[in-house]
């Protein structure tokens, strides 16, 4: 999904610095920038989005506008796993809610929250283009379909 | 580089070698991978080198039976391809004995086989005549499911960046004369003819122009896009790049929404190897013309899917709408004149281009031509992907191709076009699919999600799921869409639970009506048609909810009542013991009798019940 992918033995401020320069001189970079961005903090966090409105030489108040705006981007810490249910159409007929709500059980928080031990954020998608094997969910980018909630705590096993 | 006539030749002998070698192709596009596809393909390669067969293992994108995915494909040489459905990693072995080892194909496992001039096997039906694919035609699907998409040189042996080349020795008005020929109108649901769009942009002024791919396919219960950039990234660029040609673009933006990483790393792959033989940069083909194409992933906004909303977005703005006029054709992208289309637009103008625009018109009804792509999902027995002709009848597609409602229920309603589109009861079942069709019974052709909903779905509960989509979806730029969805979704979320007053449709209706004139882009232009239609077509199950307080589909908890059918009940206790507030009570092999002043309706002793002895209604 990254246009320039940093190499992981950067410190983060310096991966940073390499997407600025990935992206100086281009058009329309804020919203890519700040996607690098959350993928290397994992969030936004607010001295992230100064540096970016300096680089951009954008107003704080446009940048913070465009992340309030996309439901992508978050400004508080995440998990390290990203839990999001699919509640289509196809999966809503096909009893969605019920997957969400034995997550939710299991994990003890609702949408858009944190599990203490950061292991797991839950959200809720409004598609995720896989009706065909509706219920279906999106654990960070793996795609598991045909869900039943008796299989859920293996599939959640997977992932540390 | 001046032509591909060379490197064409030398990729089809290969493609053609490729039959002649026994192979095994798995599956992977994202319903593949996520019924354990890519588990299958493991499996299938450690089978393999543990027999040390000599057999080409490869993979190919979805052929659109996701109701049988892990898809996987046999062939032997000279042999017609066997494809086999629900392969899951302990069937590996057999198969692969059976019929790589012993040449017998596994029947009762073959889902069809695709002879395509070889020995075709006995008891397994062609796909031609399957059930499934029988009034199918397969167009912007062709190479779905039978070609590897990450490879160009199996585009290219299968007729690709030949229209390309033929576009490019035309002069650039017959290009979009032969579009506007062929009848194509857009496929992300509008339905404004795409010859004609081309057109306002080449006449409109400006030294920079730019083609936009629209991937933001964002519609609950609509993956076709999804699908063709999966399984055919390059037939999107070819499109993309025949539609800069004719507008005078140089330059394409391909703007994908972010929930679909695969279909983004195929195209980032796709337009990395078509540079690399020179079909995108400078001077393509010896031409002169210049393109290049950037991918823009979106960052989570349905509105985005709208036009101008989507301009804001690649613009690095809050992605909504703006006022039309001017319309993008004259200030889009940046203020530069630029066109439109969405994926599956794209995908068709190749084969309009290779086969002319005559073929192309030889299909559909007459004002709505070629073929389109549907997206089968909901209460039916094959979910999938479907391209039928444009005419074809919601029954044949339904009950023919989707196989009819699971586990034997009635049929209730099919929802067309996502949440801007409508819910259509039986009697519309013979309407045929064409843009003005759906339209006249207030649905819409939509991007092509058809959800199927069976006696156990509630109507007005869609109605509210759908309210509840668009009104958190709504960018709030316009008072109609911004207030009216919340109004309406107070009032469905009242009469749900049981709280609905007489005047509320009737207010519904009124809130409809102007939030559908009076909203500033199609978002909120369309969100209305599930209430307007599930009041026209199921004004009953209303009336159900707000005058008799009961739900006919046993959907809305609030007005269920749970009941113990004396008769049915042998007393076994498991409900008794599952009841978190003890409105159960009863002695053991008695029948039980249930509080229902007591009772919280968590349906818990339902699920429990082996004997029907517990109804809700």
């Amino acid at each position: 999904m990254t246009a320039c992918s940093a190499s992981p033995d950067l410190t983060q401020e310096e991966a940073m610095q390499e997407v600025f320069d990935h992206y100086r001189g281009f058009d329309g970079a804020i919203i890519p920038v700040l996607q690098e961005a959350q993928n290397i903090y994992g969030y936004l966090p607010k001295e992230v989005l100064d540096k970016i409105a300096k680089e951009l030489k954008m107003p704080f108040s446009k940048v913070f506008g465009i992340v309030t705006f996309y439901a992508q981007f978050h400004l508080k810490p995440r998990g390290r796993n990203i839990i999001r249910v699919c509640l289509g159409t196809a999966c809503h007929v096909r009893g969605g809610s019920k997957i969400f709500a034995s997550i939710k059980d299991q994990l003890g928080v609702g949408d858009g929250e944190t599990t203490e031990d950061l292991r797991f954020t839950l959200e809720t998608v409004a598609c995720i283009g896989a009706c065909g094997l509706s219920p279906c969910l999106m654990v960070n980018e793996d795609t598991h379909g045909r869900l039943q909630a008796k299989d859920l705590p293996a599939k959640l096993a997977q992932y540390q | 580089m001046n032509n591909l006539n060379e490197i064409r030749a030398k990729y089809t002998e290969q493609f053609q070698q490729k039959s002649k070698r026994a192979r095994i192709v798995v599956g992977l596009g994202t319903c593949g991978i996520a019924a354990g596809g890519d588990k299958v393909m493991e499996a299938i390669k450690q089978e393999v080198a543990a027999r040390n067969l000599d057999i080409d293992i490869d993979f190919t994108s979805c052929i659109g039976m996701c109701y049988r995915e892990p898809i996987v494909e046999v062939a032997l040489p000279g042999m017609a391809s066997v494809i086999y459905g629900d392969i899951f990693p302990d069937k590996v072995s057999q198969l692969i004995e059976s019929h790589v080892v012993n040449k017998q194909p596994v029947t009762e496992w073959a889902a069809m086989q695709i002879p395509e001039g070889r020995t075709e096997y006995d008891g397994i039906v062609t796909m031609d005549k399957s059930a499934y694919y029988e009034k199918q035609v397969r167009t912007v699907t062709s190479r779905l499911g039978r070609t590897n998409p990450e490879s160009i040189e199996d585009y290219i042996a299968t007729g690709g960046y030949e229209a390309i080349e033929k576009a490019l020795s035309m002069d650039r008005l017959a290009v979009i004369d032969e579009v506007k020929k062929s009848g194509l109108r857009g496929r992300g649901g509008a339905g404004f003819s795409t010859g004609m769009k081309w057109t306002f942009v080449y006449n409109a002024q400006g030294d920079k122009k730019y083609a936009v791919c629209n991937a933001d396919e964002g519609d609950p219960g609509a993956f076709m896009d999804r699908s063709v950039l999966e399984g055919d990234p390059h037939g999107v660029i070819e499109g993309m790049m025949i539609g800069g040609y004719a507008i005078g673009a140089d330059e394409g933006y391909i703007y994908c929404r972010a929930e679909y990483p695969l279909a983004i790393r195929r195209l980032n792959l796709a337009i990395a190897k078509a540079e690399k033989l020179g079909l995108l940069g400078e001077n393509i083909l010896g031409s002169g013309f210049n393109f290049r194409i950037r991918i823009k992933a979106g960052a989570g906004a349905f509105v985005c899917g709208e036009e101008t909303a989507l301009l804001n977005s690649i613009e690095g703005q809050r992605g909504m709408p703006r006022v039309r006029p001017p319309f993008p054709a004259n200030k889009g992208l940046w203020q530069k004149p630029t066109t439109l289309n969405n994926v599956e637009t794209y995908a068709n103008v190749p084969f309009i281009l290779r086969k002319g625009a005559d073929w192309y018109a030889g299909m559909g009804t007459e004002k709505s031509k070629g073929s389109k792509v549907f997206c089968l999902t909901g209460k039916i027995n094959n979910t999938g992907l479907a391209e039928v002709p444009m005419g074809i009848t919601l029954r044949e597609v339904i009950f023919n191709i989707a196989g009819g409602i699971q586990d034997g229920k009635q049929f209730k309603a099919v929802q067309s076009g996502g949440p801007s589109g409508g819910c259509l009861p039986a009697e519309k079942l013979d309407l045929p699919i064409d843009y003005e069709s759906l339209g006249a019974v207030g649905a819409i052709m939509g991007s092509g999600g058809l959800v199927v909903m069976d006696e156990n779905t509630c109507m007005v509960d869609v109605a509210r799921f759908f309210l509840n989509f668009t009104q958190n979806e709504s960018c709030g730029k316009c008072i109609p869409c911004r207030e009216g969805t919340k109004r309406m979704l107070e009032i469905l979320t009242r009469i749900c639970d049981g709280e609905g007053k007489v005047e509320d449709m009737d207010t519904l209706e009124r809130l409809a009506n102007v939030i559908k004139t009076a909203s500033l882009c199609g978002l909120g232009q369309t969100c209305p048609n599930p209430i307007l239609t599930t009041l026209r077509y199921f004004r009953h199950e209303y009336e159900a909810h707000i005058i008799d307080k009961r739900c006919p589909a046993g959907v809305c908890n609030a007005l269920l009542v749970y009941k113990i059918i004396a008769e049915n009940c042998t007393g076994c206790g498991a409900c008794r013991r599952v009841c978190p507030v003890g409105a159960i009570s009863g002695e053991n092999k008695q029948p039980h009798t249930l509080d229902t002043a007591a009772c919280i309706k968590c349906g818990g002793c339902v699920s429990k019940c082996k004997f029907d002895a517990i109804i809700r209604g």
